[in-house]
């Protein structure tokens, strides 16, 4: 079975990456093992949180200079991402997806246990701070449905509180959502979304906040609306008599499920193939070392061919690398990993402090194609969480990383570069 | 025990606890009382290990539909856990229904003499309130009619004897409903083959028992499972079907719900999609299409085709038909699940589950739909009036056959 580009992996990085190159008239196909880290995240994107000496940067842009050589932000350079960072938002609304933020500077969003953290980009329903917003002086009604307990109401209440609101806390009863009890572990974000969707649930959630609203100017919700669409949050939006924000919940995210699902659909609204829950399993090489097939579990002996591969396998997280007890490997091609070759190098044993493991990656070379044996696979790009040479829980730079690296192996294929 | 072994390979411990396949799940946003995935599967397997106790009797309503297991991150087996539990800690019997409706091959072989009669009665209004009332299968219900004959005796009457001329053969598992309700899959599956150059054999197939599990017919199940498998070594034949259920289970459900092993035969049992797409593209067969031919058709992914993973071999098989405008619908459960949206208690559930299908289906407007799976066909043609062709039907109708055994011949 043939392809123009097939992709190994079906997150962030290969859903932006197969949809540019779809719409430039390539044939792509997909593949993917299961979900991944979209479901999980914040509903915001990193670009850099902070730099390599703990400080936070000012233009984002600007500040990629600090970052270590081998990084990929360093290997796209500043002027390609300039242009990236500014098509951002472009390309995810022409896949449904609105995005809100300054595309080259910080804003901060709120995690469910009220902490502000610094975010790039983020979805409709997770609003956004200015850097040292100044007291507003206003009135917070601080909303959560009874019997959830993924969004700290007390946690996120004091932090408006230090915002400068005056917070009040209430609790929305519903049977639909008391319903979902009946199992204790379904009381989750999704769940209560799902519900939700519903008109009358939402009519009756709408109205129920309604009557407990005082004098407040503005209500705090949970991003627990919209797991399909972002109907629900217009409806909130319009029909409560007051300024709303969005704050996150535990996992799952439903802004990052409700997008994910978004960009499957632009990639196969292109036309691309979407292979789900299937997972390759081994490559095959020509004599000159070009990857020439790849092979998964579910077509067996049927080999999926293209001229240009790309892997976008999450690393470690994603089951792109596997750890042994004295190796990491990347299992598919068996490409150069760059994890130190000592094991007590791999972590810290306080784990809160950086933690070298999270930053594994496959080694590339200047445009990102991967390295075997310590020579260049010429059709074989490495993107997103994959990639080595960066640490994107500790820079805050995923979604950064994986949508940048996106474009520039798209564009390279493409023959823009 | 088959339980033990199986948890070894089920990986209920692998679980995260993302939720995402209760995101998926169809029945859990329809039906209140089905604890839904994670909760039926990993979840609630930590408590039933630890005492019976927690068995729930509610885990019936998963139709086994596996949409679950193939949005899973981490691989967890979950609709397999399931049913492992159910055979493990049921204590609910089946009842006269259910070896009504999963004894899809004695009931048909009882009921054939008296085709006319028994479509009539199954049709006819009396019939329909007399199995609500009496057996508890839904009166809205339309059934599958029987034809009066068979597809094995067709096949021996008219072509066994014209199958020693080909070089290569295959071994064709034509299920229940190709021998029972429609013929014309198996007669569609005999023209093709006979036309690429391939010989077709029959065996002594039992049902393949997927009925049998999901109404909790253990016993029985293994039965037959045993019993293919061996027909299965018997014939050393590549083994292909031409129903997406069927072949699932043969290949997946056999070792993992039911505990038997196939590990020699996995790989040489494919749906005729898989068969002729490989062939194909290995360049070993060649496929011309008649020119007259025009169509317009949407695809309806099954869950177990989805599952399997296998809907692109029938996609790239029909996109090369040149006169076939081709839409593949949004992939998502019909609702009927075999034997599931028969029951008086499902009716309801399964016809809002397939709703948004419906709805697509309609809003495409197309020919006809195009779908591996049998029991698909009934509830789409059922709810929506559209008619429903496996896509063997479809090859068979868009092929110059003539042309197509020229090209073939050596
Ligand atoms: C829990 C978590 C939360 C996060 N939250 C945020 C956040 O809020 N903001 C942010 O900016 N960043 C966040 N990140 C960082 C995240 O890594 C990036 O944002 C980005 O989503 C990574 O995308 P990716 O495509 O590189 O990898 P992933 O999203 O991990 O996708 C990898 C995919 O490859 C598949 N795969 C792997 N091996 C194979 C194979 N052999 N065959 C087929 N498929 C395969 C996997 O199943 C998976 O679908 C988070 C990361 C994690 C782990
Ligand atoms: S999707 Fe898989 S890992 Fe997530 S909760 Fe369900 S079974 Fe567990
Ligand atoms: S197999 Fe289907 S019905 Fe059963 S739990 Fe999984 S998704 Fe739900």
């Amino acid at each position: 079975m043939r392809y123009d580009v097939v992709i190994i992996g079906g997150g962030l990085s290969a859903l932006v990456c197969g949809t540019r190159l779809q719409r430039s008239g390539k044939s792509v196909l997909l593949v993917s093992s299961g979900q991944n880290a979209m479901h999980f995240s914040s509903g915001s994107f990193g670009f850099l949180g902070r730099l390599p000496d703990g400080s936070a940067p000012d233009d984002l842009i600007d500040s990629v200079i600090n970052l270590p050589e081998v990084h990929p932000y360093r290997k796209i350079g500043p002027e390609r991402l300039r242009t990236y960072a500014g098509q951002t938002i472009g390309f995810f609304e022409s896949a449904g997806i609105l995005l809100h933020g300054d595309p080259t500077h910080n804003s901060y969003r709120m995690t469910a246990s009220g902490i502000c953290k610094p975010a790039w980009l983020a979805m409709e329903d997770v609003s956004l701070f200015a850097p040292g917003e100044t007291p507003s002086g206003g009135k917070a009604l601080v909303v959560t449905l009874k019997g959830f307990t993924d969004f700290n109401v007390p946690f996120i209440s004091s932090a408006f509180t230090k915002m400068g609101y005056a917070c009040r806390c209430v609790e929305v009863e519903m049977e639909e959502i008391a319903r979902l009890r009946k199992n204790p572990t379904e009381m989750r974000s999704v769940n209560i979304a799902r519900v939700l969707e519903g008109q009358q649930a939402l009519d009756r959630f709408i109205s129920g906040v309604r009557g407990k609203l005082k004098d407040e100017d503005t209500v705090v919700l949970p991003q627990v609306f919209g797991l399909k669409d972002t109907s629900p949050l217009a409806a909130i939006r319009s029909r409560l008599p007051a300024h709303v924000h969005f704050v996150g919940t535990m996992i799952p995210s439903v802004p990052g499920i409700r997008s994910q699902m978004c960009l499957k659909s632009a990639f196969q609204a292109a036309g691309g193939t979407f292979l789900p829950g299937d997972t390759a399993v081994r490559a095959g090489f020509d004599s000159t070392g070009r990857v020439s097939s790849v092979y998964t579990a579910n077509l067996g002996n049927t080999p999926l061919e293209a001229g240009e591969f790309i892997l976008a396998s999450g690393g470690l997280w994603g089951k792109g690398l596997e750890a042994s007890y004295d190796s990491v490997k990347e299992p598919l091609f068996s490409l150069d990993v760059d994890s130190p070759r000592e094991r007590k190098e791999w972590y810290d044993s306080d784990f809160f402090r950086r933690q070298a493991f999270t930053g594994f990656g496959v080694v590339t070379d200047e445009s990102l194609r991967a390295l075997k044996g310590g020579k260049t696979v010429s059709n074989l790009r490495v993107i997103g969480a994959e990639c080595g040479g960066a640490n994107p829980l500790e820079e805050g730079s995923g979604a950064g990383i994986a949508i940048m690296s996106a474009f520039m192996a798209a564009d390279s294929i493409l023959g823009r570069i | 025990m088959i339980h033990n072994e199986h948890i070894r390979s089920s990986n209920f411990e692998e679980c995260i606890k993302c939720t995402i396949c209760t995101e998926f799940c169809p029945v859990i946003e329809v039906n209140p009382l089905f604890p839904g995935p994670k909760q039926a599967g990993p979840d609630g397997e930590r408590f039933r290990l630890k005492n019976s106790f927690f068995f729930d009797e509610n885990l019936k309503y998963c139709m086994n539909c596996k949409r679950c297991e193939t949005a899973c991150p981490s691989g967890v087996k979950i609709a397999d856990i399931i049913h492992s539990a159910r055979m493990d800690y049921g204590t609910v019997t089946p009842h006269l229904r259910e070896r009504i409706l999963a004894g899809t091959d004695m009931m048909g072989t009882l009921a054939r003499p008296f085709a006319p009669v028994v479509n009539a009665v199954a049709g006819s209004k009396a019939g329909k309130f007399m199995m609500d009332k009496v057996l508890r299968i839904d009166r809205r219900r339309s059934f599958p009619k029987y034809a009066a004959h068979g597809f094995n005796r067709w096949f021996r009457k008219e072509k066994a004897a014209l199958q020693d001329r080909f070089a290569s053969q295959v071994a064709f598992f034509h299920g229940c409903s190709t021998e029972f309700q429609h013929p014309e899959v198996g007669k569609a599956f005999v023209e093709v083959m006979n036309a690429i150059g391939v010989g077709v054999r029959l065996m002594d197939e039992k049902c393949c028992g997927v009925a049998m599990i999901s109404n909790a017919m253990w016993p029985e199940a293994r039965k037959n499972a045993v019993h293919n498998l061996a027909e299965f070594r018997k014939t050393g034949l590549p083994i292909v079907t031409a129903s997406s259920t069927c072949t699932l289970t043969l290949r997946d459900e056999y070792p993992n719900i039911l505990g038997l092993r196939n590990d020699d035969l996995r790989d040489n049992i494919v749906i005729v999609e898989k068969f002729l797409y490989d062939m194909v593209d290995e360049g070993k067969v060649k496929l011309v299409f008649r020119q007259d031919y025009k169509a317009k058709a949407a695809y309806h992914i099954p869950c177990h085709m989805e599952k399997l993973g296998w809907s692109i071999f029938t996609r790239r098989l029909l996109e090369m038909i040149p006169g076939l405008d081709l839409t593949v619908l949004e992939s998502g459960c019909c609702g009927i699940a075999g034997t599931y949206g028969f029951k008086k208690e499902n009716y309801s559930y399964a016809q809002a589950i397939g709703q948004p299908l419906f709805d697509a289906i309609r809003a495409e407007d197309p020919g006809f739909v195009v779908s591996e799976c049998e029991t698909c066909k009934w509830q789409i043609e059922m709810s929506t009036g559209y008619k429903v062709l496996n896509p063997i039907v479809l090859l068979s109708e868009a092929l110059d056959l003539e042309k197509t055994r020229m090209a073939n011949e050596k």
